[in-house]
């Protein structure tokens, strides 16, 4: 290798090698930052859902409750509303509306979340607790999802505020996955004597379906870490609780209210704790999800 | 009466015309070999028959096509309808990926509303089997269709047309990725489904096209320059330039 290339050679390998240990050294921080919680309150801290300064009583069952509820609820939303903007932007507008429509979507990604945030408290809240809560409980009334006081903010309205958040991420990929089904396969469907609809399932749908998994794996990744807007949503009481309607709180949103005005190096630890909690959980969904998806690949 | 009739037929992509005025009969229980130098609008004629080449952006044509009595391009007529009626090969193999062997097979009979497995199992056999390709995947039905090789998909892929048994097959250069063996079959295939249906076959063979074939077509530049009889084509081409194609001297 001449120099100038050995030169640029170990600088690129610095690079990678630094970011790489820039994470291990993340991790580390935080391992031995929240030892201190760990150490005190062992696994018990994992299936614990009390959360009290005063009496130092830390758990973070609660918030791993709400951060798993919101994100379902999320993908739940989202998955249907993405799928059928992709479809229909992809394979049924014309490129004239699919154009600007689908710029639209994308700038749905580029909002700050503290202006979603703004809005769902603003908007989304008072139209959930008017519309959308009394609609629920009265023909749904029966689940024990739908029962309790009608806030607007709360879980359900955490969800759906993540669910807007994520379509942009799930439609794009998608989006992207079913622009690479090659038109013969489309062709052979229509030869077949398929409908628009059963073209778009049989050519399209069916054989994106892991590209599909993978966006939603994404969109979820990002549901699960949000924060700011979910914290101005979620009422923030740390509860485990069956109704919607209540108020809760997520690993990320205990962080962002509490972090700074931590004043006890237990109460401290332990919030590091829930941050360790979280990149947990998202290391276990999206291994998860990876592993679904191999497995399909390898069935394709 | 012919079971196609195609009258004046021009399509066109976009700006640019790939077929100018088009007119030719065929017969129930006929073969029809269309035959021509690359790029001379064999495939687009091709999917005028089954209202496929309007799927292409830019794709449009004129004139009428008669399938079995019915211009399939009357207004008010659904293409899905005209399309569960013909059958099509494509050039290259286009196999669903997700799907098995057996679901690729059976794709068309669940399209047209039959879900009984048995019904199923026996016409996706008898498809195979007429594609030449039952003995090679009897046992790995289960398998995905892309897992096998390029030519035993083409031959799924035919069998994909015939399972639902349509009055019309249309193949564009169906044997052009097939061993000497495979293609023999075909062509005996071929001459099987002339006791029940009419084939519309592209080939860059000319033995092919005079072996199985009862009608050709020779195609230039988007004009249909002679259709007759294929002794006749083959022994007395009534152009000149048909003449210098078939004995390859074409230039
Ligand atoms: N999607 C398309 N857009 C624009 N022009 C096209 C398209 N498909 C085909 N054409 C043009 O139309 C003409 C006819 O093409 P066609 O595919 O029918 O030829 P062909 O006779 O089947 O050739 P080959 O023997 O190579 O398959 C060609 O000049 C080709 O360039
Ligand atoms: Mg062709």
């Amino acid at each position: 290798m001449r120099s100038s290339d050995k030169l640029f050679y170990y600088l690129l390998k610095t690079l990678a090698w630094g970011v790489v240990g820039l994470l291990a050294a993340m991790v580390l921080v935080v391992l031995w930052m929240s030892w201190e919680a760990l150490g005190h309150f062992g696994l018990r801290f994992f299936v614990d859902a009390s959360w009290d300064s005063w009496r130092e009583e830390f758990g973070a069952l609660a918030f791993i409750y709400g951060t798993l509820v919101t994100s379902f609820i999320a993908v739940l939303l989202a998955v249907p509303v993405s799928l059928a903007v992709a479809l229909y932007l992809n394979e049924l507008a014309p490129p004239w509306i699919a154009r600007p429509l689908g710029f639209f979507v994308e700038m749905l990604a580029a909002i700050p979340s503290i202006v979603y945030g703004l809005w769902g408290l603003f908007v989304l809240a008072p139209f959930l607790r008017d519309h959308v809560q009394p609609l629920l409980a009265t023909y749904l009334g029966f689940l024990p999802f739908f029962q309790g006081p009608q806030m607007g903010v709360g879980l359900l309205g955490a969800g759906v505020i993540l669910a807007i958040m994520i379509i942009p991420t799930i439609a794009s990929i998608s989006r992207e996955v079913f622009k690479s089904v090659p038109e013969s396969l489309r062709e052979a469907a229509l030869g077949l004597g398929a409908t628009r609809w059963e073209m778009l399932r049989i050519a399209v749908l069916r054989v994106a379906l892991s590209g599909v998994m993978g966006a939603v794996v994404l969109g979820l990744g990002r549901a699960l870490g949000e924060t700011m807007a979910v914290t101005m949503l979620i009422g923030n009481r740390p509860q485990i609780v069956w109704s919607l309607f209540e108020s809760g709180q997520t690993m990320a949103s205990i962080l962002a209210n509490q972090y700074a005005e931590a004043d006890s190096s237990l109460h401290l630890s332990a919030l590091t704790a829930v941050g360790l909690a979280l990149f947990v959980v998202s290391l276990v969904i999206n291994s998860l999800a990876r592993w679904i998806i191999w497995r399909m690949q390898r069935v394709v | 009466m012919e079971l196609i009739a195609v009258k004046n037929l021009s399509a066109w992509f976009g700006e640019f015309q790939a077929l100018k005025n088009i007119s030719l009969v065929a017969e129930r229980h006929e073969v029809v070999a269309l035959i021509g130098p690359s790029g001379c609008g064999k495939s687009t004629f091709v999917r005028c028959l089954n209202r496929l080449h309007e799927e292409v952006p830019g794709g449009h044509l004129q004139g009428e096509v008669w399938l079995d009595g019915q211009n399939i391009y009357a207004p008010g007529v659904d293409p899905v309808n005209v399309r569960r009626g013909v059958g099509m090969v494509f050039q290259k193999p286009n196999p669903f990926p997700g799907m098995s062997i057996f679901e690729n097979v059976s794709v068309g009979l669940r399209l047209a509303g039959i879900s009984k497995r048995a019904v199923l199992a026996e016409k996706v056999e008898q498809a195979l089997r007429q594609a030449v390709l039952w003995d090679e995947v009897k046992d790995v039905l289960k398998r995905p269709g892309t897992s096998l090789s390029g030519g035993q998909q083409q031959r799924l892929c035919i069998a994909r047309a015939l399972a639902v048994e349509p009055p019309v097959i249309l193949m564009d250069e169906p044997t052009s990725a097939l061993d000497p063996i495979s293609t023999a079959k075909i062509e005996e295939l071929i001459q099987e489904l002339k006791e029940r249906v009419t084939v519309v076959i592209v080939t860059h063979n000319m033995q092919q096209a005079a072996r199985i074939s009862d009608r050709t077509a020779f195609f230039l530049l988007g004009e249909l320059v002679e259709y007759g009889k294929t002794d006749q084509v083959f022994t007395q081409p009534q152009d000149e330039r048909t003449e210098r194609y078939i004995t390859g001297r074409f230039g």
